[in-house]
């Protein structure tokens, strides 16, 4: 469907962001409040950008203080000792889907189907909160095993860095479950399908962040 | 740190939001003046203002601090201050003087400046703006307050691991930094992200990118360095904080930990920090020196670009600050290369500037004095600096006076410098009023004669082998005279900030009997010398429609047949006459104030007892939310310039305002508008 591309390429190109745009215009243009601004992008979204671009300095820094300190244990369990990957991929699956009911939620906005809009925005909260519901699952599986915060470098570094990403996703949790909130409320019409994309910009970065987790602290020995 | 501005909830329908009272707490504040109009206030010139004076208390708290370092260094065996407290006030100095004044300073003129510089009636995010100054003031009192509990931070501004562990530095003092300095950093960081937006999305019709002027230019290429370095030191404060309260083992070496990590954050931070400190002054005094020199500014595209190129190698030099760390050669030659190339760019501006006031006719005013000042002064450092890209050199200078001499030469000699040229120049559109030129040389003078004496010696020291961070040093190893020297010269800096208040208290009696300035006093280029001083609150009646560079100058000056450069218009002709009374702007509101006030309480709880950090956590996510669902406009009762009758009813006047919080409200009568303005415009 043509939304689904409208969430990936909207943004940091112009030209790619055709779709979004033009649908976003028509929704202002219905209610005669398009906002001029020098590159026709709101404000919010743009700064959405800047944010995420932001907190990819964030994870960079995590990602390579972990990929520092992972080999450099002395005593303690190390990766390979703990790591449950089938379980892992799970969840990880359950995340990744979660952006795809997150675009559902906004192409059913962008129609105008009240209804799925919410549906589709509760499913996404539920599979982020079944994703954390997994990583403390996780956490405290290798607690039993003995590898406790302070542990070793690789238990502090991996913890530190599963855990921003943790509070990353809660954070969207209570973020979508705002939306449905206002959505309940009547307050999410059509009109404001640009918070929901907004919204979901974020998400689909807090996934694509966990796709490199997963790549680099998971699968990669 | 996931603070973003969400779209306010009314009804894009026309209809407003029905019976919707966020979280019941306050209700919508409407003072204008009096202490809650600037609690509340989301007004980027009031933020503007508010920046400024604090950043100018923290000077005196700083500047206090280096006058108990210079005392005790006076003579040998100085007994004024222990071991461990030197440490914590040079420590706090350094701190201060870089997080809490040059940055908010620079912030203050960005603030201000900014929007009336590109045409614009607000900043993209107003409330996130307040936000922005209210949690740098939380944070800047919050690390202040460690001299309350125990002390201040003792290792160093940049607190290299391990000596910030536990067991080196058992006080609170370094809890102080690492949570101090991440509020700051949160504040940075949203600010930045809006003067980005407000520079991209918010420019006037036509202000194109390569005809705004310098200064906003430089503010953009700090703004997008502050949005990708800040993160990098917010995660190695994270690691330090983490290691400190909860025993993680981030920089311990008995657990195999690498120090270098630290260093290597601190600095990838920190490298950009040092433009991030420098491009705003540079900024201003390419402003100034134009001005001063009735000539536009020389070479305008190398300027911008060589803005931008610093900002790009100013990523690829950080360890140019750890030669002396052990990095291996390969490191030390490409760094040391680099540091080299980021010359360069610098360069090319301290030539402009030279170009640019090379056949002026020069007026000597005070701002022009400290501009100027800022170009030698800057080039002395940063030629010192070129020394160290020299890795050999480098090795000898490493912790030595000679980094501490060449550091101030760029920050104060550089930064400072051109702040006090920007207060100076700004002044008269800031407040009405001039300061006083008499009084301003007198600080000038002192002010320039008492830095040389501060911290030209240093030099000699540093090469003579004294160490920088050392509380106090014997007689007899050739230190006692230029000590002396630099003491006496620090005294007389603060003299001249002493010369500085009395000028700010003399000149604001005197603007009581005194003519008012006008809008353009010194008959200045940019956009923000076209409305009236101090600027209306809608900054402009009509957002003006820009034609070229310096547009400002070119409606007041024409070119006759004859090819000479004559005035057409006085400032008062094309003065925008800030009169309407029907501009939308957006409300003001408490919860900036609310959500930066818990961060602090976190701070402490974090330190003390988690029960604050819970009292804390709960305003931060409270205010957040009554933050997130309050309208940005408030249509009941509507700041005192906003009536909109030019709209056909309130409700859809309300509904146009509705995507955005911006306070480019009428969007609808705009286009019209921007013609008529285009038809005033002079041509030629």
């Amino acid at each position: 469907m043509a939304d689904a591309t409208t969430e990936t390429g909207a943004g940091e190109d112009q030209p790619g962001m055709g779709v979004a745009h033009a649908v976003g215009e028509a929704v202002h243009a219905e209610v005669g409040g398009e906002h001029h601004t020098s590159t026709g992008l709101s404000n919010e979204k743009l700064g959405m950008w800047v944010f995420l671009g932001s907190d990819c300095l964030l994870f960079g820094g995590l990602i390579s203080t972990y990929l520092l300190y992972r080999h450099r244990s002395i005593g303690g369990p190390g990766p390979t000792d703990v790591f449950d990957i089938p379980f892992t991929s799970v969840s990880s699956f359950v995340l990744l889907m979660s952006s795809l009911t997150m675009v559902l939620a906004l192409s059913a906005l962008l129609r105008g189907d009240i209804r799925r809009n919410r549906i589709w925005l509760l499913t996404t909260a539920l599979l982020g909160a079944t994703f954390i519901a997994g990583q403390v699952f996780e956490f405290t599986a290798f607690k039993r095993e003995g590898l406790g915060y302070t542990t070793n470098l690789f238990s502090s570094s991996f913890y530190t860095l599963t855990g921003f990403h943790g509070v990353h996703v809660t954070l969207g949790i209570l973020m979508l479950l705002s939306l449905f909130v206002m959505s309940l409320r009547g307050n999410l019409p059509r009109e404001r399908a640009e918070t929901v994309e907004i919204i979901g910009l974020y998400w689909h970065f807090v996934d694509i962040v966990w796709i490199i987790i997963f790549t680099v602290v998971y699968l990669i020995p | 740190m996931a603070i973003t501005e969400r779209p306010p909830m009314a009804l894009p329908s026309g209809e407003g939001e029905r019976d919707f009272q966020p979280l019941g707490v306050f209700r919508r504040p409407t003072a204008h003046t009096g202490w809650r109009s600037w609690i509340t206030t989301i007004d980027h010139k009031k933020i503007g203002i508010m920046y400024g004076v604090a950043a100018l208390v923290f000077f005196l708290v700083g500047g206090f601090e280096a006058l108990l370092i210079r005392t005790q260094l006076a003579r040998p065996d100085g007994t004024l201050l222990s071991a461990d407290a030197y440490n914590q006030v040079f420590t706090m100095h350094g701190i201060t003087m870089i997080f809490l004044v040059v940055m908010p300073m620079a912030n203050a003129f960005a603030n201000y400046l900014l929007p009336l510089q590109i045409g614009a009636r607000d900043v993209a995010f107003p409330r996130l703006n307040a936000f922005g100054l209210w949690c740098f003031l939380a944070g800047g009192i919050f690390l202040n307050t460690s001299w309350l509990f125990g002390g201040g931070a003792d290792g160093g501004w940049f607190a290299y691991a391990p000596n910030t562990g536990v067991a080196f530095s058992p006080g609170h003092g370094m809890d102080f930094y690492a949570l101090g300095l991440l509020i700051t950093g949160i504040a940075s960081t949203t600010g930045a992200i809006n003067l980005t937006v407000t520079i991209i999305n918010m420019r006037a019709p036509g202000m194109t990118l390569m005809r705004m002027p310098v200064f906003t230019w430089m503010t953009f290429v700090v703004q997008l360095l502050l949005v990708f370095a800040l993160p990098v030191i917010t995660v190695a404060l994270f690691l330090l904080m983490f290691q400190r309260l909860f025993d993680a083992n981030f920089f311990d070496v008995s657990a195999g930990a690498d120090p270098l990590l630290w260093e290597h954050l601190f600095w990838i931070f920190g490298h950009p920090e040092v433009y991030i400190l420098i491009l705003p002054a540079f900024g201003i005094v390419s402003e100034v020196i134009p001005v001063f020199s009735r000539k536009p500014i020389f070479g305008y595209p190398f300027m911008v670009f060589s803005g931008i190129a610093i900002g790009f190698m100013g990523w690829g030099v950080w360890a140019h600050h750890m030669f002396a760390s052990g990095i291996g050669p390969l490191s030390v030659t490409a760094f040391s290369l680099s540091t080299m190339f980021i010359a360069v760019p610098t360069g090319v501006k301290i030539l402009n500037w030279m170009a640019t006031m090379y056949g002026g006719r020069l007026r000597f005013t005070t701002a022009m004095l400290f501009a100027i000042a800022l170009v030698g002064m800057f080039t002395i450092g940063g030629l010192s600096g070129v020394t160290h890209a020299v890795a050999p050199s480098d090795t000898q200078q490493t912790d030595t006076y000679y980094i501490v001499a060449h550091f101030h030469y760029v920050l104060f000699g550089g930064a400072i410098m051109g702040l006090f040229a920007g207060m100076y120049f700004w002044w008269p559109k800031v407040f009405g009023h001039q300061l006083s030129e008499g009084l301003g040389k007198w600080h000038f003078w002192l002010n320039l004669i008492g830095f040389n004496l501060t911290f030209g010696p240093m030099h000699i020291l540093g090469l003579q082998g004294m160490s920088r961070r050392i509380y106090t040093y014997e007689e007899g190893y050739g230190f006692d005279f230029w000590n002396l020297v630099a003491t006496i010269g620090a005294f007389t800096i603060a003299v001249s900030m002493l010369v500085f208040i009395a000028n700010i208290a003399i000149s604001k009696r005197r603007a009581a009997d005194a003519a008012p300035v006008g809008p353009d006093p010194w008959d200045a280029r940019s956009l923000e010398w076209m409305v009236s001083s101090p600027p209306p609150e809608h900054n402009f009646d009509e957002l003006p429609v820009v034609t070229r560079l310096d547009e400002y100058w070119h409606r007041k000056y024409a070119e006759g047949d004859d090819h000479k450069v004559r005035r057409v218009a006085s400032a008062e002709d094309v003065m925008d006459p800030g009169e309407r009374t029907d501009v939308h702007l957006p409300s003001p509101s408490y919860w900036p104030f609310v959500v930066a006030l818990g961060l602090p309480l976190v701070g402490y709880g974090l330190i003390f007892s988690l029960w604050w950090a819970v009292l804390g956590g709960l305003a931060v996510a409270g205010g957040i939310y009554g933050w997130a669902f309050e309208p940005a406009d408030d249509d009941e009762n509507p700041p005192h310039d906003h009536h909109d009758d030019d709209h056909g009813d309130d409700d859809s006047g309300a509904a146009a305002e509705l995507p955005t919080d911006t306070a480019d409200g009428d969007d609808e009568a705009e286009p019209i508008e921007g013609e008529q303005a285009a038809e005033e415009a002079p041509v030629g």
